[in-house]
């Protein structure tokens, strides 16, 4: 339970936690501070205000999230608190962490390369396979089975695989 | 129908978030027709994909002009409780879907605009419009590398591809210059900076329609003469059909929720 003898610094640092550990519903190895999805806690007399912003604008587990971050943080104790989305900044992928972007790989998706600048999102890639780390990969579809990737080939060990699209 | 239809207080500013909010669920619905039906299943994703796109933005774009408003329509209203002569749209993006090559210049005389759009708006003096513009033309700028592609694969493939192609661009060019026509009242959202103006996007569209057409061996039509009509909510036979599908469920069970 939230008592007052928390201050708010800790508080916030708790429900920041507790926000933080909530997963991506389409790629559950992410949590959302991993995607930078997370973008401020706040708290003012004990309530929490947690502000995400969205990936892409089409994007539906962007609505379950929201409801998994209210969830989780009424399983934490924390009563009313709300969740914001706000568009701006955009979302890009060069917030994702590094932590994420190694848990992407594990999970066998290619991480997002390079910035996200119009230059990255229209260069030459070079993806490397997730599986056997070749860079000997081709594209397939510049759509996958979710907004945020593509679907791509590995030449070397002949495996598809995802990759998280720069945006 | 059993739902009468709600009353929209059109301010220039909501005018003009409605008819891009309108832009991007026509079109997404357009593609989201494709779904099973697309030649292949990486272009039926792609289709599908690119539809959940505009219907992202589309929502982000009927919840700012209801907030506008301010008369109490949200996002859902405003999609499914306007008639046809409501919808403010370009004639272009509510044209049927026709063969793969017709749906593909369709997407391609779009994408390419939308995504200079986007990316002037960025610089819209409306906080809001802003942000939806920058998520916006990043989405789009896969589009227009999308059709592009196809556009180039079907005017430099088969002599089948080639002659779909070339008749869906000459069927729909026609439909081009709405894209850039300005009225009065967009016209004063342009003064204070909140709207771009279309017409200073038009040389960089047709060079980058033009060498794209050339590229695939095809050629844009001569005739400069363009239909009109969808801003002001005179469209064509093919809205009504698809509004009955898309409000269908709105309007014989209202305010149903799954």
């Amino acid at each position: 339970m939230v008592t007052a003898m928390f201050d708010d610094t800790e508080l916030r640092q708790r429900a920041w936690d507790v926000a933080a550990s909530v997963v991506d519903p389409e790629i559950p190895v992410l949590t959302i501070a991993d995607l930078g999805v997370l973008r401020e806690v706040t708290v003012n007399d004990g309530r929490v205000e947690v502000t995400i912003t969205p990936t892409y604008s089409g994007c539906p587990a962007m609505n379950m999230i929201t409801l998994e971050i209210e969830l989780a943080l009424e399983r934490a104790g924390f009563r009313d608190s709300k969740v914001r989305t706000t568009l701006s900044p955009a979302w890009t992928t060069d917030w994702m962490s590094e932590a994420g972007r190694r848990k992407l790989r594990e999970y066998g998706i290619a991480p997002p390369q390079g910035a996200s600048s119009r230059r990255g999102l229209f260069g030459v890639e070079q993806v490397a396979c997730p599986q056997c780390g070749s860079a000997n990969t081709e594209v397939l579809s510049e759509f996958g089975s979710t907004s945020c990737k593509a679907l791509w080939r590995c030449k070397a060990c002949r495996e598809p695989f995802d990759y998280f699209k720069c945006h | 129908m059993a739902v009468p239809p709600i009353e929209v207080r059109e301010t220039p500013l909501v005018l003009y978030t409605l008819r891009r909010a309108d832009d991007a669920l026509i079109l997404g619905h357009r593609l989201s027709e494709w779904c099973g039906h697309a030649p292949m299943l990486e272009e039926d994703m792609a289709l599908a994909n690119m539809g959940l796109d505009l219907l992202g933005q589309a929502r982000e774009l009927y919840s700012y002009a209801a907030q506008v408003e301010g008369s109490g329509n949200d996002e859902d209203k405003l999609a499914y409780l306007r008639d046809v002569r409501q919808y403010r749209n370009l004639l272009l993006v509510e044209q049927p879907n026709g063969d793969f090559a017709r749906t593909m210049v369709r997407q391609f005389f779009y994408a390419v605009f939308a995504d200079l759009y986007w990316r002037a708006m960025m610089r819209s003096k409306d906080a809001t419009l802003a942000a939806i513009a920058a998520k916006s033309e990043k989405e789009s700028a896969y589009h227009v590398r999308h059709a592009s592609e196809w556009i180039l694969r079907l005017g430099d493939g088969t002599e089948e591809s080639h002659s779909r192609a070339q008749d869906a661009i000459d069927d729909l060019w026609a439909f081009t210059g709405e894209m850039f026509a300005v009225d009065d009242g967009e016209r004063s959202l342009i003064d204070s900076t909140i709207a771009v103006d279309p017409a200073t996007l038009r040389p960089q569209w047709l060079k980058t329609v033009s060498g794209i057409v050339n590229e695939a061996t095809l050629a844009l039509p001569t005739s400069g003469w363009m239909q009109q009509g969808g801003r002001s909510g005179r469209h064509s036979e093919h809205l009504g059909h698809l509004l009955s599908e898309l409000q269908s469920m709105q309007r014989t069970f209202p305010g149903a929720t799954w």
